[in-house]
């Protein structure tokens, strides 16, 4: 294996392009590592990106902030901005694993592991955050619910690599949150997870919802029958039940060793109507 | 395949060593440099008995790699003592009984420190939290979390 | 035994609560555990492990593995073919498959090499054909006349009449008294059910390792983590083929036990790598092999059936358990069967257990072994058994407790104990008044561990400047050698901190059991003690030669000879200093020692009470509140016994709610990590409370019992107990893990 720590992101593209073995891009390396270790990956070559400084910046853009891939969930949530507009996505980020996970682990790299269980990506999804993909033949940016093909797969191209996160201006009343369900209180992989964004008018009424799923399914999935239950109502109740009911409905998982298919359905329903209070609440500004 | 040369800063000292590309910042410190302070428990960043800081950030050795130490200051549980003056965390670790087998004390020591480094007035719950990454078998945690906010409350002069 | 109380002879140290010996060096890092040892020259060794969970081994190539360069030594079953005595030929078969492999992760070649890459890479070039074999790791399963068998020799044993046909039963044991139909007629209520628990390991955060350099001459050395180094190098001993002189076992520092280390894995391998490859050999597991390969507990299938008068009288209690042990004969069972009943009294009394045999590793002690998960079916029973009689739960075990003299459920008479003084405290305890919120429940349980005694040796030398050093054979898990070395201050009347305790290698004492059964700080506390009894007569047979004055005329208070009464002679107390100071004159060195095979343990009871709430959308049970009230008969270190009780009540709020192997249809751990098999961290947690109960064990000096076992047994039905309450419905499988739960709480709805 060789590694590489290259300080541009061209030299990187060009390293990750040119490997005629496998490849891998390391932030944080909190995946990257195990699955080296257990033998699952085994790289020919390892690009370093944090040696790259624009990758380590959080910036304003356009209203919203655009967050680099080799920013950690520590310094994600000490930025009092990102914070304040996006607090359901950095709650997310700042559930992966331990105070010495978030001292290494990306936002960016929870997304490119594709893992459907990633505590990231439904709030990301949930706030429509668009990912910068830079590769050798160009930049294109793509919704962060279309990088994973699959469970540990994604749909970059041989060459490519995510650059950063967009995450758009936050409207006025709206907000967001994220939960997910544990059988601890921390160190665990979520068995489901939910992003829930709302914006509302002047009048307390819900006029753009988007929901997101984890855990159960092959990928994280936005869930459009969740958003409609929401949009036109108060989020009150019966607006509730009707969300929890469509995220139980599109939930698909799978039996394994984190939880039953029974259990996942029920409780995507569960954390959904929480997730979503909580939002409401936050965009009500009474949270 | 040729060994990287790796130059870093361990504990304040200017520090050289040889490693594999595989190689993990915590086989670089333990079989390299007789670090052994920091253990391998998991491996797999689950047990935070390897604990360290990178430029005062605390993480798992066993989950960076010995070539990403290029540069960076890195401190280990050796380097917490000051000759022979313990850290307080250290003292209260003993005063408290806060170690049973001990292979768990090194990463809570050097955890606890990043803690009160960051949060000089933790409550018992930002303890729990900050230091759920850190498994320990013997204890139940008690004595441990009592040990770190004694400190904490001794070190703010209360 | 029992000569020094705190009513007859106020304790100057022990009791009191200092700074342990090893503390500085573990808080500092300088501590050497198992992996933390070099030697030189030292190759690393690497173990190839069955991906399968039962098949033959057709052959095994190991000519590339061989060929690869920085490969020392490969070795497979076919270098352990000595004979080995039957009572280490599991243990020997555990360590290396032998023809066929028993459970995923099983052993089955190794390898050293001069780097960790070259060793992982050369377990890829061994080439093992497997003919996979059908498997079972249920225990009901595994009891099916067309379970696939994993032994063809094991017939079971116990039965009136011996069977013909081979079984994956090992054994039918049994153990009571009375007549359980006719207590059963005699009852006026009568609670029945049954109860599953799945395997759980005891969690040890430090990964088996040792350093093995065994020379051809069968002369060799072993640094490894162990709960009992002498265990170690009698076994390694044995497979190997060497006498147990010519191997030097020193125990390192260990990174936590419970039981787990009570046997040898790798420790075997290490040596014969290094014999074969005339080099040291260093082995570490890693976390999965700890998972795959050591370890762990049984789980259990458990029926369990109680009758009481409606006053309240249990009249009758009977049990029907069986363990799975792994791939190999296991006691466990047995303990589970001996325990399941010992906080009462009743006049009938039937345990029955089978010893079953699975395709999972071999099962090893965890604390407590076998009693945890038979308390969880029995103190369920007894609080649902209340519960129908309309009798406080607490009231019920107070009215139905074992005391002294009464016929124990395992065979002799209770001798005194404190077990109702742990229920009387629970009942006054703040903790048992503070009221419940929703979805709250509250729930007690008792436990019991016999305790352990043993062979055991220990020697105590007094330096020239009156210092104290001891010596064990018993390894420290949790601070013993801090409670030596109160127990020898007290003793001989010194400073603690004048005294230093080691754990000596095996070639510096005489056998000594594995730490284990709690026995330590009773078996080496009171070797101690009697060792430094041997030094006093010693000390004042110096003093009585300077004095001039014959030896029965000098006796040992507070630290110092003085004569023994007023016709002995006029002289001024002599220090054990002063008395070292002059030992070169008196007949040189002056020493104690004490070797026996220590009765007298004295059993353990607790009582644990817990809080719980539980989510009623997700299952998802927290712990609020949990109190630990047990007899320790006297603690000698109070932080160190409040810290096993802790301890202990963790390890089963573990067991109770989240910790589970987890096989799947291809009889392939698959969890064998910290990730998905979930220890409590430091989140999930309250602060546990104890409180000591000290009621003396007659047969130790100052009364001491073992304590570090009986904190596992009640909890997870503690918590079954609590969880039920807040629910309202009754738990009866482990963990109860959140879908479990809302199960449970759905299937009652519907």
């Amino acid at each position: 294996m060789r590694f590489e720590a290259p300080s541009t992101v061209e030299a990187a593209v060009s390293l990750l392009a040119a490997e005629s073995g496998m490849a891998r891009v390391l932030a944080g390396g909190t995946d990257l590592l195990v699955q080296m270790k257990s033998g699952m990956s085994e790289p020919d070559l390892v690009v370093d990106i944090k040696r790259i400084e624009a990758l380590h910046e959080i910036t304003e853009e356009d209203g919203g902030y655009r967050i680099g891939a080799a920013v950690p969930g520590i310094c994600l949530g000490e930025h009092e901005g990102v914070k304040t507009a996006w607090p359901g996505v950095v709650e997310g980020t700042e559930l992966i694993g331990s105070t010495q996970i978030q001292g290494r682990a990306t936002m960016v790299g929870n997304l490119c592991n594709c893992s459907p269980a990633a505590d990231s990506v439904p709030a990301m999804a949930a706030a429509g955050a668009v990912a910068r993909v830079t590769g050798p033949d160009g930049t294109r940016d793509v919704p962060v619910e279309q990088i994973a093909a699959g469970p540990g797969k994604s749909n970059l191209a041989k060459g490519e690599m995510v650059e950063s996160v967009f995450l758009p201006a936050r409207p006025a009343h709206a907000s967001d949150a994220y939960l997910r369900f544990i059988p601890r209180t921390e160190m665990d992989i979520a068995v489901v997870g939910c992003g829930v964004n709302l914006v509302f008018d002047q009048d307390g009424l819900c006029i753009e919802a988007r929901v997101a799923l984890g855990a159960v399914a092959a990928r994280v999935f936005i869930v459009p029958d969740a958003a409609e239950a929401l949009v036109g109502t108060q989020v009150d109740d019966a607006a509730l039940d009707a969300l929890a009911a469509a995220c139980s409905a599109a939930a698909t998982p799978i039996d394994d060793k984190r939880g039953t298919v029974e259990f996942r359905k029920k409780v995507a329903g569960v954390l959904a109507r929480r997730a979503a209070t909580i939002a409401r609440d936050r965009a009500k500004g009474s949270a | 395949m040729s060994q990287i040369h790796v130059q870093t800063t361990i504990n304040g000292d200017e520090t050289e060593f040889l490693c594999d590309a595989e190689e993990t910042l915590l086989d670089a410190l333990r079989d390299k440099l007789g670090l052994t302070g920091a253990k391998e428990g998991c491996g797999t960043g689950d047990c935070g008995a390897c604990s360290v800081t990178v430029d005062g950030r605390l993480v798992c050795s066993c989950l960076v790699l010995g070539a990403e130490a290029q540069g960076r200051e890195i401190t280990t549980i050796e380097g917490m003592a000051n000759g022979d003056e313990l850290h307080p965390l250290q003292q209260k670790f003993l005063d408290h009984a806060a170690l049973q087998c001990g292979i768990c004390t090194p990463g809570f020591l050097v955890a606890a420190k990043a803690l009160l480094d960051h949060t000089p007035d933790p409550t018992e719950t930002e303890v729990r939290y900050w230091l759920a990454g850190n498994l320990c078998r013997c204890t139940g945690y008690d004595k441990i979390i009592r040990a770190v906010m004694d400190t904490a409350a001794e070190m703010r002069g209360a | 035994m029992l000569d020094k109380t705190a009513d007859n002879g106020e304790f100057k140290y022990v009791g009191t609560r200092p700074q342990r010996p090893d503390g500085l060096d573990k808080v500092t890092g300088r501590a050497r555990f198992g992996a933390d040892m070099v030697m030189p020259g030292m190759l690393v060794g690497k173990v190839l492990r069955s991906p399968h969970a039962h098949a033959k081994i057709k052959s095994i190539d190991t000519s590339a593995a061989e060929a690869l360069k920085g490969v020392k030594a490969v070795i497979t079953a076919d270098d352990f073919t000595i004979d080995v005595p039957e009572a280490e030929y599991d243990t020997m078969v555990n360590c290396i498959a032998h023809g066929k492999v028993l459970y995923d992760g099983h052993g089955v070649a190794a390898v050293a090499a001069t780097s960790q890459a070259i060793a992982n890479k050369a377990l890829k070039l061994i080439k093992v054909d497997y003919e996979v074999l059908p498997h079972v790791t249920d225990v009901e399963e595994a009891c099916k006349d067309d379970a696939p068998l994993l032994h063809d020799n094991i017939f079971t044993e116990g039965l009136d009449e011996a069977p013909t046909t081979p079984s994956n039963i090992s054994g039918r044991v049994q153990f009571g008294h009375g007549d359980v139909e006719k207590g059963f007629a005699d009852a006026d209520t009568i609670v029945e059910r049954k109860f599953r628990t799945e395997a759980t390991h005891q969690g040890y955060i430090e990964p088996h390792a040792c350093v093995g350099n065994l020379s051809a001459d069968g002369t060799g050395e072993l640094w490894c983590c162990t709960q009992g180094h002498f265990m170690v190098r009698n076994s390694c001993a044995a497979i190997l083929g060497i006498d147990i002189s010519r191997l030097r076992v020193t125990a390192s520092e260990i990174g936590g036990g419970f039981g787990g280390k009570t046997t040898i894995f790798i420790e075997p391998i290490a040596l014969a790598l290094s014999r074969k490859a005339g080099r040291p050999v260093k082995v570490v597991m890693t976390r999965d092999e700890v998972f795959r390969a050591t370890g762990p507990t049984s789980s259990a299938s458990m029926w369990i059936k109680i009758g009481a008068k409606s006053d309240g009288t249990i009249t009758a209690m009977e049990g029907l358990l069986k363990y799975q042990g792994g791939a190999f004969k296991g006691t466990w069972v047995s303990l589970g069967c001996m325990t399941a009943f010992a906080c009462y009294r009743a006049d009938h009394m039937k345990t029955v257990g089978y010893d079953v045999l699975v395709n999972r590793p071999r099962a090893a002690a965890y604390r407590a072994p076998g009693a945890p998960m038979a308390a969880f079916a029995v103190e369920s029973v007894v609080t649902e058994l209340a519960e129908k009689l309309g009798i406080d739960p607490l009231e019920f075990r107070l009215q139905n407790a074992a005391k002294e003299g009464d016929q124990s459920s395992y065979g002799p008479k209770h001798r005194a104990h404190g077990l109702i003084e742990t229920l009387e405290t629970a009942k006054a305890h703040a903790h048992y008044d503070v009221p419940l919120g929703p979805n709250q429940g509250r729930g007690i349980a008792c436990g019991f561990w016999f305790n352990f005694g043993g062979e055991t040796s220990t020697s105590l030398n007094i330096g020239a400047d009156g210092t104290v050093n001891i010596s064990v054979g018993t390894v420290d898990v949790g601070g013993s050698r801090a409670s030596m070395c109160l127990m020898v201050a007290e003793e001989l009347g010194v400073p603690y901190e004048k005294v230093r305790c080691v754990v000596a290698d095996t070639s510096s004492l005489g056998h000594n059991d594995t730490t284990d059964g709690s026995r330590t700080t009773f078996a080496s506390g009171m070797a101690l003690i009697l060792s430094a009894r041997d030094a006093k007569q010693k000390l004042c047979a110096r003093a009585a030669k300077i004095w001039e004055i014959p030896e029965e005329a000098v006796e040992w208070v507070d630290g110092h000879a003085r004569p023994a009464g007023p016709n002995a002679g006029e002289f001024d107390p002599m220090s054990l200093a002063e008395i070292a100071g002059k030992a070169e004159t008196t007949g040189g060195p002056i020493a104690g020692h004490h070797e026996y095979n220590a009765r007298g343990a004295g059993v353990s009871f607790a009582t644990h009470m817990v809080d719980t709430e539980v989510d009623p959308d997700t299952g998802r049970v927290t712990v609020l509140r949990y109190t630990v009230i047990q007899d320790a008969g006297k603690a000698v270190h109070p932080a160190y016994v409040e810290g096993q009780f802790q301890g202990g009540a963790v390890q089963g709020i573990g067991w109770a709610i989240n910790e589970e192997y987890i096989y799947g249809e291809d009889g392939r751990l698959q969890n064998p990590g910290f990730l998905d098999y979930r220890i409590p961290v430091a989140s999930d947690l309250p602060m546990i409370d104890t409180v000591i109960i000290e009621n003396p064990n007659k047969g130790h000096p100052y009364g001491v019992r073992g304590v570090g076992e009986t904190s596992i047994v009640p909890p997870m039905a503690a918590i079954a107990n609590s969880v039920s309450a807040a629910v309202g419905v009754r738990l009866t499988e482990l963990p109860m893990s959140p879908p479990r739960v809302l199960k449970a709480m759905d299937d009652a709805k519907a």
